[in-house]
This record gives C-alpha cells, structure tokens and sequence, in this order.
C-alpha cells in the first residue's frame, strides 16, 4: 500500500498555522511581485475567486472581505521540511512529491491497522505544525492520487480514504471521475480520449492498455495498469502540466561531497527549466530538497529543502540554475553522506499570460534575447542529443531581493520576525 | 593534591546512560553507580543549547513575548519563548492559545469542573474558558531572557 498525504491548502494553511485571527476568513496568497491568486481558502474559492486571478481585476467587494497575502516562501519551505519530517516518523519511506504533497510507502506494514496509523499520521501533522492534510491509501500511486481526492472532497472519510484495487467502493469512485481529474492526464489527451467515448477513469481502466499505448503513450498505459491496481508509475516520470515541474534522482552511490550534490542539482534544474519552457509556462519558484537514505541503520540521517523565490516569474535557464545553486548551498550539511536530491519549479504560470512586472530586473529587450538564446539551446539540445549545451557557472550578483508588501513574518526563519504572544 | 595514579585505566564496562528520562544530560553520560566513568571523557560533544530545549524539532516553534502578565513565571515583555506543539495542554501547564483568534500566553489551571486561564501577576484577574473561542496552539516548554547588556 502507498500513501498521499497532501496538504489541504497549504499555503493559507501554513500562514493561518500563525494567525489564528484567519481561520474561517476568506484568504488569498499571491505571487510575488506580479499578484495573482496562486493559493486560496475555501471561503475565498465559494466567493468564486479563480486560481491566477490577477489581483487588481478581483471585484472591489471581494478584495474588502478577502485577506490578501504575499507570498512567503520561506515559511512555506520550512513548514513543508517539518511535514516531511513527521511523515519520516511513521514510514522509513517517504518521498516527497511537490511543496505539499508526498507519497508514503506502507510496503511491509500489516494491513490491518493502517487507516488508524494513516489517521494518527494526519493528527500528528495536524498537531505539530497546525496544517490539515488528507490522506489516501491505495496499492497504486495513480488510485492514492484518486483517494486522496476522495478523502478532501467527501467529509465522510474524516481526511483518511482507503481504496483497493477492486470492489464497488473503487468501481463507482472511478466511475464518477472524469478522466481530466486523474492524475497525469493532460487536458489534450482526454479531449482525445473523449472522441473514443472514454469520459471516466473507470471507462480508462477497462481500456485496452496495448490500444492505449499505440494511440497515446507509454505513460497513459501504465496510468490504465495502476487503475487496475497494478504498480507501473516511476515518479519521475511524472508531472502535472502547468502546476508543478519535480526532476530529482538517487545517486548511485552515497556521497558527500558538495560538487557532487552542485552537479546534480544543476543538471535536475536545467532539465526541469527545459520540461518548464516546453509546455510554455515560467516558475516563480525553486525548492531544492536533499536526504540521505532513511534505509541505512546507523547512518547519519538528515533531509532538508528550501524555496527560493524568483524576482519575477522566469524561464531562463541560468537563473533557474543560480537560484537552485543557491537554494543547494543554504541547505547543504557537511559531513552526512547524501542518497537524493531534486528541484522542484513551483507556482507555475504560463509564460504568454504572465504580467510583466515593474520590478522585473531585465528589461523587454533583454527578454527577448534571453527567450532567443533559450529557444536556441532547447532546440540543439533537442537536435543533436540531450547535454550538447549546458550552462557554465551562474552569473554574479543577481538580486533576490523582492518586494512583497503584504508579506507576513518569516516565523520560522528569522530571528527578528517570530510571532508575538501577548501576555496579557 | 594528590597526583593521578600512573598505573593505564582498565575498562570495566560501558557507561549506561539513565533509560527513561525526556531530559538530555548536559555531559556525555548519566552514570548509575558513584564511581566516574572512563569513557566520559571521551564522549563528550560541543553542548547544544538547541538540542537540549528542542525536544521534538518539527513541532518545535521559537515566539516573541510581549507584555508583563507572566511576570510570576519569569516571562518578561521581549522574551524568547520555546513552545513544543506536540505537548498536552495539561492544567498547571504555561500555553500558547488562541482566544478568540489573538494567541496569549498563559497558565492553564482546573477548578472543579471549569478551566481557567491564570495570569501569574497578581494584578490579571483569571479569565474562564468556557464560552468564549479559544483553541491551544501549543505548550510553552522554556523562557529566554536577556539581561540588561547581555544580548539578545
């Protein structure tokens, strides 16, 4: 059995995790600089409030009631690192799969009693960092994603849903999904999955995987393989289009060394830069994460991450590459010996639609030229195999300074912003 | 003064620490019996304030005091407070809760039925819980305070 534990709205939780005054209110993240809605309470999306609603087109009445934030990516990395960690508490094998969201391996754990350890899972994480999170148990990484949207939308479950391969609980579950719900469909391909009469992930599991694969790809068969109940997915392989970009990989020895772990993470934040460029869409956001093997008895273990905001959404290699760099260096621990690392691009956006921001250090034509050059290397890397570019050291000096007026304390990061209890 | 014995030291066993005990030992070990062990000396590490009042780190949160209220439980207005979420909000337990949405700090006490938030200055009248909104954020588990020129 494997487990998706995400994070119910996670940054407007981890921000109300530290302004109780929130809870209940209609609340709104916005991205830096640029402010679009990139993460919303309930109470905000029942006000119909869109994910990416630029903020100055929201309707006067909504911006009065609404708490609008910046965004403070500093307490979203750390308050995702502590989640992590008490995942790492109940199961040597946790793997993280964007900023909120991870898969729990149970391989090995009696079947019996697991939806009660998946339950104290979500009240430890509940109790010790204040961030709701739901739960879903299934055999597959594609029927956890299912159940885990089970477990949100249907108050019955009390957060921890459970699915097996079989039976009428999975079968009419599957049957009410639309196949645009399921995880690694893109919009594209169930357009041409509708023109073959499958609507619902139930009709896409009864599908024949050899057709599907024929007509579609390897990764949508696997996908009607774990529908099945059938693992078949390598998480790398997957990402959510124009939500989030992950590349990461073990090593294949242990290492320490600092250049080790600064190569790969270059090379995970170039590949992730070009999967960002070729689905069009600019990041406003680098997490770098890091841990040892939580298999290894005696080891010294330790797992960290860290977001590093961007000055304004960007698809440009090089500074993608020098903020994950950065990103590495912050986080990086002398003397343990390192199993994994990835980058993860985060609130993404898609590149035509993005507002150009006043703040923005480069100016249009330098865009242009970074867009050229940019196309240039995707296209020989492309043409002439994987690597034939690459990207010397970062430029120096770059800014990551940002404005964000309406940014709350960094409460776990920085000495001289904590929170503030009175006394009396 | 004596001077030590010249005679090389025989190990007669492995120094075991205290099993049981939350609280970390400040030196290397804890020892059972009167006599020092010999291994002390080398087990020790650099003392970690962070580690000693760090219980469980991911629950674990550092809060800014502000007010004289808690005068009595030696927080003073600007001190560092160590508050462990994981804890159990027990009576005669110093908490971090919500009222009515605004965190305060505050002892928690039982009087028959009814739980009280107490101020420890006698001049903070104690404010029943029941009925009003107030959620536990978490359990305050050490007080920094800065002296006068000593710092943060």
């Amino acid at each position: 059995m494997i487990a998706l534990v995400d994070c119910n709205n996670f940054y407007v939780s981890c921000e109300r995790a530290f302004a109780p005054r929130l809870e209940g209110r209609p609340v709104g993240v916005l991205s830096n600089n640029d402010g679009c809605v990139v993460a919303r309470s309930n109470e905000l999306k029942a006000l119909g409030v869109a994910m990416g609603a630029p903020m100055h087109l929201l309707p006067p009445a909504i911006r009065r009631q609404a708490v609008l934030l910046s965004s403070n990516y500093a307490l979203y990395g750390d308050m995702s690192r502590r989640v992590n960690l008490i995942l790492d508490e109940f199961s040597p094998d946790v793997e993280a799969y964007s900023i909120d969201e991870s898969f729990v391996g149970f391989a090995g754990f009696a079947v019996d009693g697991l939806e009660a350890h998946a339950q104290r899972l979500r009240e430890t994480v509940r109790r010790d960092t204040g961030i709701p999170v739901c739960v879903g148990l299934a055999p597959t990484r594609v029927l956890a994603k299912v159940a885990n949207h089970a477990a949100k939308k249907q108050a019955a479950y009390e957060g921890v849903c459970r699915l097996e391969a079989d039976g009428p609980a999975t079968r009419a579950l599957l049957a009410s999904l639309p196949v645009t719900e399921l995880w690694g469909v893109a919009r594209r391909t169930a357009e041409r999955l509708a023109l073959m009469d499958i609507h619902t992930a139930w009709q896409l599991r009864e599908a024949d995987p050899k057709q599907v694969r024929r007509h579609f790809s390897v990764v949508l068969e696997r996908i009607v393989w774990e529908l099945r109940g059938r693992p078949a997915i390598v998480l790398d392989d997957m990402h959510e289009p124009r939500q989030r970009i992950m590349v990461s990989r073990s090593f294949g020895r242990l290492t320490g060394a600092f250049a080790d772990l600064q190569e790969a993470v270059r090379q995970h934040a170039a590949r992730a830069a070009e999967k960002l460029r070729g689905q069009g869409s600019q990041a406003r956001a680098v997490m770098v994460f890091l841990r040892t093997n939580p298999h290894l008895v005696g080891e010294r273990q330790y797992r960290n991450s860290v977001v590093v905001p961007l000055p304004a959404p960007g698809d440009d290699s090089r500074e993608l590459l020098e903020a994950a760099s950065w990103g590495l260096a912050a986080i990086f621990l002398e003397g343990v010996r390192y199993q994994k690392c990835g980058v993860m691009l985060l609130d993404l956006v898609e590149a035509d639609r993005h507002q150009l921001s006043l703040l923005a250090p480069r100016s249009e034509v330098e865009r242009g030229r970074s867009q050229r050059l940019m196309a240039a290397v995707d296209r020989l890397n492309r043409e002439m195999g994987r690597d034939t570019v690459r990207f010397g050291l970062p430029r120096q000096g770059t800014a990551w300074a940002l404005r964000c007026e309406r940014r709350t304390p960094r409460y776990t990061t920085r000495w001289d912003e904590l929170m503030r209890v009175r006394t009396g | 003064m004596t001077s030590p014995t010249s005679s090389p030291l025989r190990v007669i066993g492995r120094a075991v620490p205290v099993p049981g005990d939350a609280a970390q030992p400040l030196m290397g070990c804890r020892v059972r019996a009167g006599f020092p062990s010999p291994a002390d000396d080398h087990l020790d590490v650099e003392i970690d304030l962070h580690a000693h009042v760090v219980r469980r780190p991911a629950a674990t949160y550092f809060v800014r005091a502000e007010g004289d209220s808690m005068l009595g439980d030696g927080i003073h207005d600007g001190d560092l407070l160590v508050v462990d979420r994981s804890l159990e909000p027990l009576p005669g337990r110093v908490v971090v809760i919500a009222v009515d949405g605004e965190p305060t700090v505050k002892r928690l006490a039982r009087r028959g039925e009814q739980t009280f938030l107490m101020a420890s200055n006698p001049r903070f009248a104690p404010i029943p819980l029941a009925g009003r909104e107030c959620e536990v954020w978490g359990v305050v588990t050490h007080v920094l305070h800065a002296l006068p020129g000593g710092g943060a």
